[in-house]
């Protein structure tokens, strides 16, 4: 509890309801189905400034719940335990993964110039650097319209978010790990976020029973509780974490930890991605399964050094972004540390 | 060695062997000794020409792709390219994964700047160079290589207009006489999943090929003016040529001959030939003079032996449809094949999802393939094979530039050399014109 009280002196009001809703919470058994706070925060649609491109941000409550999947789940792999509580401050999240029709307004501003160097703190988000052209098909022919963006880095992405966060004003960035499985889950503790039965993710997933080896247009299958689509499938999502599969094993069990995160590094990788893709089996799609990047997603790159935008053999990662009500102490101001010397192992 | 390194080490051979069963005929002189295999020691010392992102690239693959392995000298005509990646691959040679393979990197006294740099790195002690400059460079850059006795991994495309390629098939023909070792840069020929999906092209799997279309459409790529200011070095017009290099066809060839030549390869490797002729047709829609005066996009017909026909188109414009990939039109069945991840026969994948994952690098494996051929004192030559598909694409830019139909004796028998003649450094150089179908003469 003194940890807790710490977190409330520190983060202020926000996060002390968010204490006091923990109070519902019974500490041997998973989370009561305690009636989340009132949200002072609502869901809206954000239109990309100068453009009429828009996306719809989902308001989602501060809360906690149990990271990880419990001993007995099927097909339940190691890196997914110990289950732990944990503590998260409310937010937003993208409804649907970045769409190409996003993505292209980023990385199209400035065509055919290679990237620079960008100011420390670029006002203008033609500042930002973005990726330069690719010597390949960036849609893998899966489509463009209305289809998640795929096949590029971690750091790409995190590029993407600061551009939008440079644009509109607001915090964008990826979620963390805990932030993601959290708003997957949506207060469920299953496999899924609308049971164990895997014959039922179908209605709410592309995956590789039913997505004939391609992407789909985002928000085509069913939502979530809290209203996000292709959580499942469709593509995989970066989070912001470093991928360490003994992480959870850092954490009491006993207590939530306040908004966790494995912050990235200069290391190209591995980094987490959830949530499962177009390829992936049922059982790599569960609420709590997490998948690594690797050097190997990028195995084909001709060129040294390696692109820090595109990878070459990972059709299937893309991203949706967040935008925290308060951003946590240590996300403000957060930057990719890639560079073209970046270590990629 | 671990596990993996001797999995991949048999899985290499055994695409070697398949490698060379498809390129049957043509290629093998089994019965000549060659006369680089390095006496009394099988130590390849790589000299690198070209030490730009793809020259880097296959410096780094070379080191990964067998035991043994030495990098020696180092080509480029810019200090900033050279320097750059003496320093990569100093950092590299430090590394365990190097270090264990017993490779290394040693090139200090032998790292050479400007249009004569070639030369210095053949001269160098190497056995093995990697040709990777500019490709309008490339025709000089083989004759002199295979001049000198060395095993050659050449990128491709060969060269950038019949003269050229005239010079390219010379050398072809001398290093087979010499027994020396060439592999080529088209990466997709030392790819396990695409060498296996041609055997069963070649076993009949969809009959008798009657149709093929191939693509390269994707969005605009770069442009260098820009970066200029940070290179304030670079003050005469070639050399920026050179900065520039994608956007000028005496150094690139256009996108359709230094990109699109990979699709145009693997039609002519399902074909089992090259084509006749050619129609076509292309433009620029892109006026931004920083982007020289290449076209951005061409649609060729290129005619096969038997009438057989096949449609070859390349785009980089942004905001298009885009596609990488070749189908092959059989009379029992089509073939759909498209980079690293897609091989169906009818619209059946032929590979799961596993051995996509796990194909080797075709990068490292075209190394992998080469050295081992060296090794075996089994000479592999693809020098022919790739001038053919190179000359293939040459043949239908001539045709989109010209308007002309244009036969493969019209473009081998070009007269048209874009290189600039006596070429030097600070030579005055003036921009070519954007080609006017109709207008521009067939040469």
């Amino acid at each position: 509890m003194r940890r807790l009280i710490q977190f409330s002196v520190a983060a202020g009001v926000g996060v002390l309801m968010l204490a006091l809703w923990r109070l519902g919470e019974s500490p041997e058994g998973g989370p009561v189905r305690a009636e989340p706070p009132a949200m002072k925060h609502k869901s809206y649609k954000q239109t990309i400034p100068d453009t009429k491109t828009t996306f719809e941000m989902i308001a989602i409550p501060g809360g906690t719940y149990k990271m990880g999947s419990p001993a007995g789940e099927k097909d339940r792999k190691d890196d997914e335990g110990p289950q732990h509580p944990v503590a998260i401050r409310p937010f937003w999240m993208g409804k649907c993964e970045v769409t190409w029709d996003e993505f292209d307004l980023f990385w199209r501003a400035h065509p055919g110039q290679k990237e620079d160097k960008e100011p420390e703190n670029p006002k203008n988000a033609d500042a930002v650097t973005r990726p330069t052209p690719p010597y390949a098909d960036e849609t893998f022919k899966k489509g463009r319209e209305g289809k998640p963006v795929l096949c590029i880095t971690q750091h790409t992405a995190m590029q993407y978010c600061r551009w939008l966060s440079v644009k509109t004003g607001k915090i964008y960035r990826l979620p963390t790990e805990a932030e993601w499985e959290y708003a997957c889950r949506a207060g469920t503790t299953t496999a899924y976020s609308f049971g164990d039965d895997p014959k039922k993710l179908g209605e709410y997933a592309w995956f590789a029973d039913n997505a004939d080896e391609k992407t789909h247009t985002v928000g085509t299958k069913k939502p979530n509780p809290w209203g996000l689509h292709d959580m499942y499938g469709n593509v995989c999502e970066w989070c912001l974490d470093h991928y360490d599969a003994k992480y959870y094993s850092r954490f009491p069990l006993d207590k939530p930890t306040l908004s966790p995160v494995l912050l990235p590094t200069e290391k190209r990788f591995p980094h987490v991605t959830r949530g499962g893709s177009w390829g992936d089996e049922a059982k790599d799609c569960r609420s709590a399964a997490r998948l690594s990047s690797e050097l190997d997603w990028m195995k084909q790159d001709p060129q040294r050094p390696r692109s820090i935008w595109w990878l070459t053999d990972a059709d299937f990662v893309g991203f949706r972004v967040v935008r925290p009500v308060e951003e946590q102490d240590n996300l403000k101001g957060l930057r990719s540390k890639i560079t073209r010397q970046s270590p990629v192992d | 060695m671990s596990s993996s390194d001797t999995n991949r080490d048999s899985a290499s051979r055994r695409d070697f062997l398949k490698a060379t069963t498809v390129a049957a005929g043509a290629a093998l002189v089994s019965n000549l000794v060659p006369a680089v295999h390095a006496a009394g020691s099988d130590q390849i010392k790589v000299g690198v020409i070209g030490c730009g992102g793809r020259g880097s690239g296959a410096a780094d693959n070379v080191l990964h792709a067998a035991k043994n392995v030495s990098i020696v000298a180092l080509g480029d005509v810019f200090k900033f390219q050279v320097d750059g990646l003496r320093n990569r691959l100093t950092n590299l040679g430090k590394s365990d994964a190097i270090k264990q393979k017993g490779n290394s990197v040693d090139v200090e006294g032998r790292c050479f700047v400007g249009l004569d740099a070639y030369k210095q790195v053949i001269d160098s002690g190497a056995n093995y160079i990697i040709l990777a400059t500019t490709p309008g460079f490339r025709p000089i850059h083989l004759q002199a290589a295979v001049a000198a006795g060395k095993n050659i991994f050449t990128e491709k495309p060969v060269g950038v207009d019949g003269p050229g390629i005239r010079k390219v098939l010379e050398a072809a023909e001398e290093a087979q006489k010499k027994g020396l070792h060439i592999v080529a840069g088209t990466q997709r020929r030392h790819q396990r999943l695409y060498v296996e999906t041609m055997k069963r092209i070649h076993d009949g799997a969809i009959g008798d090929i009657v149709a093929g279309r191939d693509y390269w459409m994707q969005g605009l790529l770069w442009q260098r003016i820009s970066e200029l200011p940070k290179h304030p070095e670079i003050t005469t017009e070639v050399g920026k040529q050179i900065f520039n290099w994608y956007n000028h066809t005496w150094l690139c060839g256009d996108h359709i001959v230094e990109q699109h030549v990979h699709n145009i390869d693997v039609l002519n490797w399902a074909i089992g030939a090259h084509p006749e002729s050619a129609v076509g047709m292309g433009f620029r829609t892109r006026t931004d003079p920083r982007f020289g005066h290449i076209y951005d996009f061409f649609a060729i017909d290129y005619k096969f032996p038997k009438d057989v026909h096949t449609l070859s188109m390349c785009r980089q414009i942004s905001n298009c449809a885009s596609e990488i990939g070749e189908y092959m039109v059989g009379t029992k069945g089509t073939c759909h094949t498209a980079d690293r991840h897609t091989y169906l026969i009818d619209g059946k994948p032929l590979f799961t999802r596993k051995e996509l994952k796990e194909q080797p690098d075709p990068y490292v494996q075209e190394h992998t393939d080469l050295i081992e051929s060296i090794r075996s004192g089994k000479p592999i030559n693809e020098l022919k094979r790739v001038a053919e598909s190179t000359l293939t694409a040459i043949m239908g830019r001539m045709s989109a530039y010209t308007g002309k139909q244009v036969s493969w004796e019209q473009a081998l028998n070009s007269k048209e050399d874009t290189m600039p003649k006596d070429l030097t450094w600070d030579m005055q150089l003036s921009e070519a014109p954007v080609a006017i179908p109709g207008k521009t003469p067939l040469i």
